[in-house]
């Protein structure tokens, strides 16, 4: 790319990196709480990632490797389109291998791979305030925060029991923060909360809409809410991956033809891959491999 | 115990610019005493009674509350969260109109067990159990614990307000026209079901009304209001049958006889 000049080096300008990156410091500083930032426009619409583009945007060094994941799949429009926007404007490394990035921004899946110190996850936040539905008043949300009255958030997992017998709350499941801030962690499936716990990885989440950034440090606390006789539990699954027969991660149904046939893969492309490339085979697998569309 | 009150009110006005909200008024509350502040709309009833609940701070004047503790708090010198933690745990606020005071899109078991949870309840199945209790306590079936007040009737909703305010045991409630847009039949279990409540609970409780039947039926003194100030207070059957100022006589003998 010879054009590359007619951008500022991560397309946002230095001054609103700054900003954000006080925003995020801030943040860190007070894990879980919803730093307000001056979100900018970006060349795409809200929905989209706006919050996680700026945040990766603000923290992205030359060095960096990236990896950008859409719903834990690498090939998706919007992982790829991320991922050539940051190849564009700032010239990095990109990546679909876990372990190989520094900085993993994310549209809703945590991924399968342990992540490692000095990784950090950006997590794309459409609705950043857990009570929202709750409690419609801005006003009156941050003022629960601040009070930390909480009760609220449990009315809403009462409702769950009531009306379903269990907790049906499957994503955006809240969590309370190193024992302050209750928390929503984006849309996340509520099996990757507990990967939230105590992770070597710092966590940043970017909402573009509604102009909100919040963290969760390395190594902190991060509890899912839930009630005495109703634990938190994660989903399960009763078969494995049909293509790499891996047990105990999230998976995806996808429908095959229009006469009810359908198989569960991995969410995540990259750890269905890795295994599938050592040997592992489910029950669906193409013995040779074709290659995507 | 009950040789000190419950609640103070000293001096207290509310002016709204340069007009009068309410103006110098004073009284002693004590507990398991309720008292009904009656008078025609505009009296400053209202402005009184949030200043009192801590919705609306005063322009002047003090009013302290006993806490459980036995000691007297200043209730405007107090953080917004303590006076939050008041309002959910030691105290009621029932609503003239019930969608004020209630969540109307979550079920009527939510609505009553949201105080419990809020002061830290976390096992569903006691939080079930309370509801319950408490819905069959102001006469509400049990198998309606799941639906929203929205498909309650104005009746319901509002015995359903009584029962989330008072789940937690209050010391204190104040309500705003309790029975305000309801129909007489309703209206007299309502206020059955109150008196009922009040004395086996032994609440104190401030019961703004602008029907001095209801004063009649629920109260053991009033204070009659007009354009913001207290024109007398006394016992309620002394205040009704033999009133003192001439604004009280022109209240009490304007109620319609039937």
């Amino acid at each position: 790319m010879t054009d590359i000049a007619t951008y500022n080096f991560a397309y946002l300008d230095e001054q609103t990196k700054r900003m954000i990156r006080r925003a995020i410091l801030k943040g860190i500083a007070i894990p879980g709480y919803q730093v307000p930032f001056a979100s900018r426009e970006m060349p795409m619409p809200y929905g989209w990632g706006t919050g996680g583009v700026q945040v990766t945007a603000s923290i992205i060094g030359p060095d960096d490797v990236l990896k950008v994941i859409d719903q834990g799949a690498d090939d998706t429009t919007n992982a790829v389109s991320i991922r050539a926007f940051f190849k564009k404007v700032a010239n990095v490394a990109v990546t679909t291998e876990t372990a190989k990035a520094s900085i993993i921004q994310t549209r809703h899946r945590i991924p399968e791979h342990p992540l490692t110190a000095g990784q950090v996850l950006v997590y794309q936040v459409p609705i950043p305030e857990p009570l929202r539905f709750l409690e419609p008043r801005e006003t009156e949300t941050r003022k629960m925060h601040a009070l930390e009255e909480y009760g609220l958030m449990h009315v809403k997992l009462y409702e769950d029991i009531a009306r379903h017998g269990r907790i049906a709350t499957t994503y955006a499941y809240p969590v309370k923060v190193e024992g302050r801030y209750v928390m929503d962690p984006s849309p996340t499936p509520k099996f990757d909360n507990p990967k939230m716990h105590r992770s070597p990885a710092l966590q940043l989440f970017g909402a573009g809409r509604e102009k909100r950034i919040y963290a969760v440090p390395p190594f902190t606390d991060v509890v899912s809410l839930d009630f005495e006789d109703h634990p938190f539990e994660v989903q399960t699954f009763d078969q494995p991956c049909a293509l790499c027969a891996a047990e105990s991660v999230y998976l995806d149904e996808v429908i095959l033809d229009d006469h009810g046939g359908h198989m569960f893969v991995c969410s995540d492309t990259d750890h269905c891959e890795k295994r599938r490339d050592e040997g592992h085979r489910g029950h669906l697998a193409p013995q040779t491999m074709e290659p995507a569309q | 115990m009950t040789d000190e009150p419950l609640l103070r009110v000293s001096a207290l006005s509310k002016f709204y610019g340069s007009r009068v909200g309410c103006e110098n008024v004073s009284f002693d509350l004590w507990p398991g005493e309720v008292l009904a502040v009656v008078g025609e709309s505009g009296s400053g009833k209202t402005t009184l009674l949030n200043c009192l609940s801590t919705r609306l701070l005063p322009s002047s004047g003090t009013a302290s509350y006993r806490m459980r503790d036995g000691q007297f708090r200043e209730l405007y010198r107090m953080s917004e969260a303590e006076r939050r933690f008041l309002m959910r745990t030691d105290w009621g606020f029932v609503h003239q109109n019930p969608a004020d005071g209630l969540r109307m899109t979550v079920s009527a078991g939510a609505n009553v067990g949201e105080r419990l949870m809020a002061i830290g309840d976390r096992h569903y199945g006691k939080i079930r159990a309370t509801a319950v209790d408490w819905l069959s306590r102001v006469e509400i079936d049990e198998d309606r614990i799941d639906d929203e007040p929205r498909a309650f009737s104005g009746g319901m909703r509002q015995r359903l307000q009584i029962a989330r305010n008072l789940v937690t045991g209050p010391r204190l409630v104040f309500m705003d026209e309790p029975t305000g847009g309801l129909d007489v039949s309703v209206q007299a279990r309502l206020l059955d079901l109150l008196r009922g409540l009040v004395t086996d609970l032994g609440l104190a409780a401030i019961v703004v009304t602008h029907d001095l039947a209801v004063a009649r039926l629920l109260s053991q003194r009033m204070m009659v209001m007009k354009d913001g100030r207290v024109v007398e207070s006394g016992l309620t059957d002394r205040v009704l049958d033999d009133p003192r100022a001439p604004y009280t006589q022109l209240l009490v003998s304007s109620i319609l006889q039937v």
